[in-house]
């Protein structure tokens, strides 16, 4: 336990005993006992946590699951949502605005419909990360657990719920000519570096809702910025090639950014390492490391104080 | 633990001084208009948010609680009994003052953890998993809870979503689940009247049993009756203040006079 026992307490209203006399911390200390609720170390922390995968998985499962089960549809919507959510997109961006300037029309269509599944990824993971604590509370008072579960199980189902879009994306990537390869493996590594990501900054944002639920209100707005920065629907180099270097540097680096091309680069033939910046997977690991060990850290400082509203 | 006792008395709960404030936000001014909240915004002050109310729930609560002893806490409504449970429990943080346990105490109660749209199947894994059990104490004890909840005496329900059940028989899935598992220091927060007559009757008995395995109980209940029943000592909260602290008849007496029944 890293609180400490030892601030001198109010001595109790005199027990007729051999403890008489002694404060409440003494008395503690005496019988071994600790502080309700004292925020574990954390490494202990971390050994809590493995102790309650199950309860992690069977709690982003189950939520994606109660997610659909009242439609008719049912968890076909699971599919469906995706494709309509990728339809509206190439309706507005590929036909009407037609920001695929610099991207041949077969490579725009996959392009597109990945950047709209990675980014929406990281961006259902940092609105559901906001309310994981503030919109659980009951939870929170009702039973114990490390309460860092609630985020990552939160980040494991937008992970399954990708899963679903895959099997869209990859259709989509077929039907515009680019088959199966070898190269298609490195989908695996791009995701889980971005579910790292995802799930530090899933973490932060937890710690922040927790304290000021106004976030979820604003975060909309931001990840909306974030997307149309990031290059969803436009090549950021082709764009923003009159624009200073730095700014498409920048814009470039983003994390969002980064995980969206690595993808791309492995599903789409025609998308080749010439549109990815330099050092794109270290860039990649770098940006998931931070965030994973940042967000947990930052989370954990505040694990006793989670359920206060 | 417990050395060097020379009384046979081994404290299990220390409750030191608690104090609990809950913090609610947009309530502030008695207005909830949107130039309401933006004014209080713009006057807020240095120390706390203009829009902020604090209540405070508990003030200054002092005891012991020893191996054995099973507590009952009463008072009207409102007057902090169950936020005072959840803090002994760890799940509310102190504002000041702290509570030492020996070992983890358990609220009894899972109901957050459940989901409608599940099945009840899927809930008893689910609920029983948040509680913390392992998946094989799950699969071990899933017929003994499912039977016991009596869900299935009807026909098939356990595989049927929960918002298709009646109140009654989500009530006694609850239960049941939350009843599932024995713990240290247990709590219960008047969760004892669900249920048609034959399920109290056989809850009661489960409390019973899960009171000779814990250490030490504490019971929150506006029925009297059932805190004479279980409990030897008393505290009665008032307000958030610790009124009284003794054997149950004493302060049952005086919460009886005074609240003029």
């Amino acid at each position: 336990m890293s609180d400490t026992t030892h601030d001198g307490g109010v001595a109790l209203g005199a027990p007729p005993s051999a403890d008489e006399g002694l404060g409440a911390a003494q008395l503690a200390a005496k019988y071994g006992l600790t502080v309700s609720g004292a925020r574990p170390g954390l490494f202990a922390y971390l050994r809590q946590l493995w102790g309650r995968r199950h309860f992690i998985l069977a709690f982003s499962r189950a939520k994606l699951t109660a997610q659909y089960s009242q439609a008719k549809l049912g968890q076909l919507w699971q599919v469906v949502t995706p494709l309509l959510n990728a339809a509206v997109y190439y309706l507005i961006f590929g036909l009407i605005l037609g920001t695929r300037k610099g991207i041949p029309e077969d490579v725009f269509v996959p392009f597109l419909v990945t950047g709209v599944f990675v980014f929406t990824f990281t961006q259902s993971s940092v609105m559901a990360g906001v309310r994981s604590i503030s919109g659980n509370l009951g939870l929170v008072r009702a039973l114990h657990f490390p309460r860092a579960s609630l985020p990552i199980s939160f980040a494991l189902q937008q992970l399954q719920q990708l899963m679903f879009s895959m099997i869209v994306l990859l259709s989509v990537v077929v039907i515009f000519g680019s088959y199966p390869s070898l190269s298609w493996l490195l989908v695996i590594p791009a995701l889980v570096l971005q579910f790292f990501f995802n799930t530090g900054l899933a973490l932060v944002m937890a710690r922040l809702g927790s304290k000021t639920p106004d976030l979820a209100q604003l975060m909309p707005f931001i990840t909306r910025t974030w997307m149309y920065a990031s290059g969803v629907m436009f090549s950021i180099p082709v764009m923003l090639k009159d624009k200073p270097a730095w700014i498409a540097d920048v814009l470039q680096y983003n994390p969002a950014a980064i995980y969206m091309d690595l993808v791309r680069f492995a599903l789409i033939d025609g998308y080749g390492s010439e549109n990815l910046p330099d050092h794109v997977w270290a860039a990649g690991l770098a940006w998931a490391v931070l965030l994973g060990v940042v967000g947990f850290v930052y989370f954990w400082k505040a694990e006793e104080r989670y359920g206060r509203g | 633990m417990a050395e060097d006792n020379t009384q046979g008395r081994i404290p299990t709960v220390i409750a030191d001084d608690v104090h609990i404030v809950y913090r609610v936000n947009g309530t502030g001014g008695g207005r909830g208009s949107a130039t309401a909240a933006l004014s209080r915004m713009m006057r807020r002050g240095k120390g706390e948010p203009r829009g902020m109310r604090k209540v405070h729930a508990v003030r200054g609560v002092s005891f012991t609680a020893y191996r054995g002893e099973a507590i009952g806490l009463i008072g009207t409504n409102g007057s902090g009994k169950s936020t005072l449970l959840r803090a002994i429990a760890g799940l509310l943080p102190t504002e000041s003052g702290r509570v030492y346990t020996d070992g983890q105490p358990s609220l009894l109660g899972v109901n957050a953890a459940l989901m409608s749209d599940l099945t009840g199947e899927r809930n008893v894994v689910l609920g029983g998993l948040a509680m913390g059990m392992t998946r094989d104490e799950i699969r071990e004890r899933y017929d003994e809870i499912v039977d016991f909840s009596g869900i299935n005496e009807k026909g098939d329900f356990i595989t049927l979503p929960m918002r298709t059940y009646s109140s009654g028989m989500a009530a006694r899935l609850r239960f049941s689940i939350a009843a599932a598992k024995n713990h240290d220091v247990l709590m219960i927060d008047e969760a004892l009247a669900t249920g048609d007559h034959k399920f109290r009757v056989r809850s009661e008995a489960r409390i019973r049993e899960l009171r000779k395995e814990a250490g030490t109980v504490f019971l929150v209940s506006h029925n009297n009756k059932s805190i004479r029943d279980t409990c030897d000592r008393a505290l009665w909260l008032e307000k958030g203040e610790l009124l009284m602290d003794g054997p149950t008849e004493e302060v049952l007496k005086a919460y009886e006079r005074e609240t003029g029944k």
